[in-house]
């Protein structure tokens, strides 16, 4: 905020080399451009969503070296050489009988209507995903605590703790 | 009803989109809507609890493909940030944007020294309608609230107009701060109408004096709320380009119909001219159905710099510009007589409005009809204050309200030693007190019956603190809950196409509901077909107009579009077999005509009698048939009264050592006539609980006394509820057949899971503790005081 700071220090662009959904791309950005808006603005990487830009929604939250991080609070030129994960990147791809191959907890939230808006959805699923990969599903009231950096303003809770729990109990039909 | 051939008036537009279209960086066309599930219909009769499929968008959603209003780009956009006012009162005297525009990247600040003038200015003013708000637009140096926009700064990229924003100098000449509610209770007046304009500002019915002295037991006490901001998740935002005296807007919008109009009135041109696109929508609440300042802003720095313009709001800067829920204060008196019937009501409300716009929460429309009562009076009044102006938020009037009436209800209840569900039905009003009207349907007391059954409420001790878990109080309470059922008009185009798929075509838009799907089965349910045989096309303002999604209207309005356009089709469809010397049905009688699943057209006496649709439409030159029906209100408003009801019972516990407060048990039982998606009616109804626990436990503005400034303008310190406080939550729906109140059959679920589980969580609250909390939000410092 000081008004005397010169632009040209933040602005100063940096050659990276960013790692997201197995790819990698090559860009410069400036030292003070946030992973989210990299993903975002940079590589059209738009289902992270922006809720806030302070780290209290978690409509941003993706995976960086399998934890899951708020894009947001992360700078895009910290994040070299880690393997970073979007909503996009979760899904096997390709199709089934003609129909798209999700990734089983996409395949529950849409069953179970974990979501309504859709906004904080992508977030939500990338937290359940390490939910249930880091062990913390074992029953709703665990689910329901590990979800809580996750903010659906629409109230869909109860359909993403029957998600998540549908596909802890193997449940992977969708 | 009015039935027009499809001849659009914005031909340009249909041109434009493949090329608008194209330009988006977004590869697939979001615009048209096609099921990936496949449904089989089992019941040709409307059904009056409909399938539960998945949402048509769902896997859009959760891959993070869907595309909203700030996930679209455009070639050499440019990204606008807003500079805010710091003071509540004055005159800006000074804006300094020198070193703002040093910053590289910087292009432009357009603030009200040399923004393009708006030709429809006049039309800014005060309005008759309610979603049609004074704006901030540039064109005088004037502060009316603290975060009021007051400049843009509008840079090639996101991080310098930033930059550039934090540069901007502005210096003001300061006025005294209104303050609101509840300090600043010195001015109050009495708002000229309501936001819904039939309802009445005042009313008195009977005496009131002579039934409060017939009266054996009465009540007085007055009940606070805060203000409260909507907050959806997807901050507002838009793009905006012009093409010649051509605007698009891809707008996070509640009513793209409505934008489209507002935005072309205030710039003083023809509605043809400006397209508004909401593909999706992250949210709204009330707070995206007012065209506010934001929507003109982003079209005029496009003006201003000839260039695409994206504008997308900080999260702190969606506490002013963006509308919230007025706080109110309200006075209830009760009176009964001996046989535990309500013999006198009052309800006084203050609420509070901005010092440049009206806008009066109408916080005692629902006490006027919710009981019987021979003698009741109910008035508003607001004051002004410098704060942005309030809006209409997830059941504007009836929440605030509501928790003020079934709080007082359950009071009197205890004083009178009565069972709370026995004192509401030795209360039900069989016709509507208010309008002196019998209800179109009404189904409260079989919602009361089948909650309380599977809530469990015969085993709720009448004595609080009666019940233990732990170190917990556990308490169970109840509450009725009632939305109004409103219809706005809409028009939809239903085409039938000879392979026997529909196409739909409607400008609405889906905010989280469930439009987009719910439009799909009510199409397929008139033709027998399946949803996934049908295609809507919308969220786009080429499409015939819509209502705004508010008020819980939106299935009421172009379901009943939709569902009147279907059967003009099914209708020349009849025609055309019983004209049809080769169709079985040749002669036949249109009324003995009727529509079997597979989209089967059969003789009514004889089924063995009839032809697919498809081979009548082959044989028929094979072209679709299509009809256009605009589709609104019609006189069933003067002779019914129409309302969704329900009951809502809840447990709670709290520690009174720590004062914390957990809502256990959520359950409601909810008429609102058919119910089109039960999966997506189901999540409805629970974000509308989960919205009562927020206000009744955790939501609340905080101002700065000093000036009006929101002290807590971020999602960590406006508390909302997360996956945590929502514990065990279940709704369900009676079945409601109501032929009267509309063509699709629905009275709107948007808003009535809110409304009584306030009061429902506090009484929950009473029974844990005995104590009552008459003042929203119940935190821990009240607990324990
Ligand atoms: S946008 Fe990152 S946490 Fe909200
Ligand atoms: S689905 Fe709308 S915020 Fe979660």
């Amino acid at each position: 905020m000081a008004a005397t700071t010169p632009a040209a220090d933040t602005a100063q662009k940096q050659a990276i080399t960013l790692k997201v959904n197995r790819k990698t791309y090559k860009l410069d950005v400036e030292p003070r451009e946030t992973l989210l808006d990299v993903l975002r603005e940079r590589l059209d990487l738009t289902g992270s969503k922006k809720g806030c830009d302070h780290g209290q929604c978690g409509a941003c939250t993706v995976h960086v070296d399998g934890r899951t991080a708020n894009a947001c609070l992360l700078l895009a030129v910290m994040q070299q050489g880690r393997e970073i994960t979007t909503i996009e990147g979760i899904a096997p791809g390709g199709k089934t009988n003609g129909q798209e191959r999700l990734h089983p907890l996409q395949a529950a939230f849409i069953k179970h209507d974990g979501l309504q808006c859709g906004y904080c959805t992508p977030g939500q699923i990338m937290s359940g995903v390490a939910v249930l990969r880091d062990g913390h599903a074992d029953s709703p009231a665990e689910i329901r605590e590990w979800m809580s950096g996750n903010i659906c303003r629409c109230g869909a809770y109860a359909g993403i703790v029957a998600a998540i729990e549908s596909v802890k109990k193997g449940d992977t039909i969708g | 009803m009015w039935v027009a051939s499809r001849e659009l008036a914005t031909r340009w537009c249909v041109a434009n989109s493949r090329q608008a279209l194209s330009l988006v960086l977004d590869k697939i066309s979001t615009l048209v809507w096609c099921l990936i599930q496949p449904m089989t219909f089992k019941n040709m009769a409307k059904k009056l609890l409909g399938d539960p499929i998945n949402r048509v968008d769902g896997a859009l959603k959760a891959t993070g493909r869907a595309r909203y209003s700030a996930d679209i780009k455009r070639p050499g956009m440019l990204h606008g940030v807003l500079v805010m006012s710091t003071i509540a009162n004055g005159k800006i005297t000074a804006i300094d944007t020198a070193d703002a525009l040093k910053v590289p990247g910087v292009v432009n600040v357009m603030s009200h020294q040399n923004a393009p003038k708006l030709a429809g200015m006049d039309k800014n003013k005060p309005s008759e309608i309610a979603t049609d708000r004074v704006l901030h637009v540039f064109q005088d140096d004037l502060v009316h609230y603290n975060n009021q926009p007051i400049a843009m700064v509008l840079a090639e990229t996101l991080e310098q107009a930033t930059e550039g924003a934090s540069l901007v100098r502005v210096t003001y000449q300061t006025q005294p701060v209104k303050l609101p509610l509840p300090a600043g209770k010195a001015d109050m007046s009495t708002p000229k109408q309501m936001p819904r304009v039939d309802d009445q500002v005042d009313t008195k019915r009977g005496d009131l004096a002579a039934g409060l002295a017939a009266a054996i037991n009465r009540m007085e006490e007055t009940y606070t709320t805060p203000t409260m901001n909507h907050n959806a998740l997807e901050p507002h935002a838009l793009l905006a380009y012009w093409e010649g005296d051509k605007l698009t807007m891809y707008n996070a919008t509640q009513g793209i119909s409505g934008c489209q109009k507002r935005v072309a009135e205030i710039f003083g041109m023809p509605k043809e001219n400006v397209r508004v696109i909401t593909q999706f929508l992250g949210g709204g609440f009330g707070s995206k159905g007012t065209t506010f300042s934001h929507v003109m802003l982003a079209p005029m720095a496009a003006k201003l710099t000839g260039k695409p313009v994206r504008l997308v709001l900080k999260r702190e800067q969606m506490f002013g510009m963006v509308g919230n829920r007025s706080a109110t204060v309200q006075r209830l008196n009760l009176a009964t007589g001996k046989d535990g019937k309500l013999l006198a009501t009052a309800h006084h409300s203050i609420t509070q409005t901005s010092d440049f716009d009206e806008f009066a929460e109408p916080a005692g429309t629902i006490t006027r009809m919710l009981y019987a009562c021979p003698n009741l009076d109910t008035t508003h009044k607001f004051i002004r204050a410098n704060i942005g102006t309030p809006a209409p938020m997830r059941a504007p009037g009836e929440a605030p309200g509501v928790f003020a009436l079934e709080s007082a209800i359950d009071e009197m209840a205890a004083q009178l030693r009565m069972d709370p569900l026995a004192f509401r039905l030795a209360n039900y009003a069989e016709t509507d007190p208010n309008k002196d009207k019998p209800f179109s349907s009404k189904s409260l007391r079989e919602c009361y019956r089948q909650g309380a059954e599977r809530f469990g409420w015969s085993k709720r001790p009448a004595q609080p603190r009666s019940l233990k878990n732990g170190n917990y109080l556990r308490g169970m309470g109840m509450a009725t809950t009632v939305y109004p059922m409103n219809r706005g008009e809409s028009t939809a185009l239903v085409r039938l196409k000879p392979d026997g798929t529909v196409q739909v075509e409607t400008a609405t838009q889906d905010l989280g509901t469930g439009t987009f799907t719910i439009m799909t089965q009510i199409a397929a349910e008139v033709f027998g077909l399946s949803p996934d045989q049908v295609t809507l096309s919308a969220g786009d303002s080429i499409y015939p107009t819509s209502s705004v999604s508010g008020g819980s209207r939106n299935t009421a309005s172009t379901g009943s579009a939709v569902t009147q356009a279907a059967q003009e089709v099914l209708k020349k469809a009849r025609q055309m077999a019983l004209k049809d010397p080769k169709s079985p049905l040749f002669n036949v009688a249109e009324a003995e005509i009727v529509v079997q699943k597979g989209g089967q057209l059969q003789q009514k006496s004889n089924p063995k009698v009839g032809e697919a649709l498809t081979s009548l439409l082959k044989r028929n030159g094979n072209k679709p048939l299509e009809a256009t029906v605009q589709s609104k209100q019609g006189d069933e408003k003067g002779k019914y009264s129409m309302n969704a009801f329900g009951a809502v019972f809840a447990e709670v516990e709290v520690d009174e050592l720590l004062g914390e407060v957990r809502v256990t048990r959520l359950l409601g039982s909810f008429a609102a006539g058919r119910i089109v998606n039960l999966k997506t009616a189901r999540s409805q109804v629970l974000g509308g609980m989960v919205w009562a626990v927020s206000m009744a436990l955790h939501e609340k503005t905080v101002f700065d006394p000093r000036n009006n400034r929101v002290m807590n303008a971020n999602l960590a310190e406006y508390h909302v509820p997360v996956n945590a406080d929502i514990q065990e939550i279940d709704g369900f729906f009676i079945e409601e057949a109501d032929d009267i109140v509309n063509p699709a059959g629905v009275k709107g679920i948007g808003e009535i899971g809110v409304v009584g589980t306030v009061s429902a969580i506090a009484n929950a609250i009473y029974h844990a503790t005995g104590r009552r909390f008459r003042d929203l939000p119940i935190t821990v410092d009240k607990v324990l005081a």
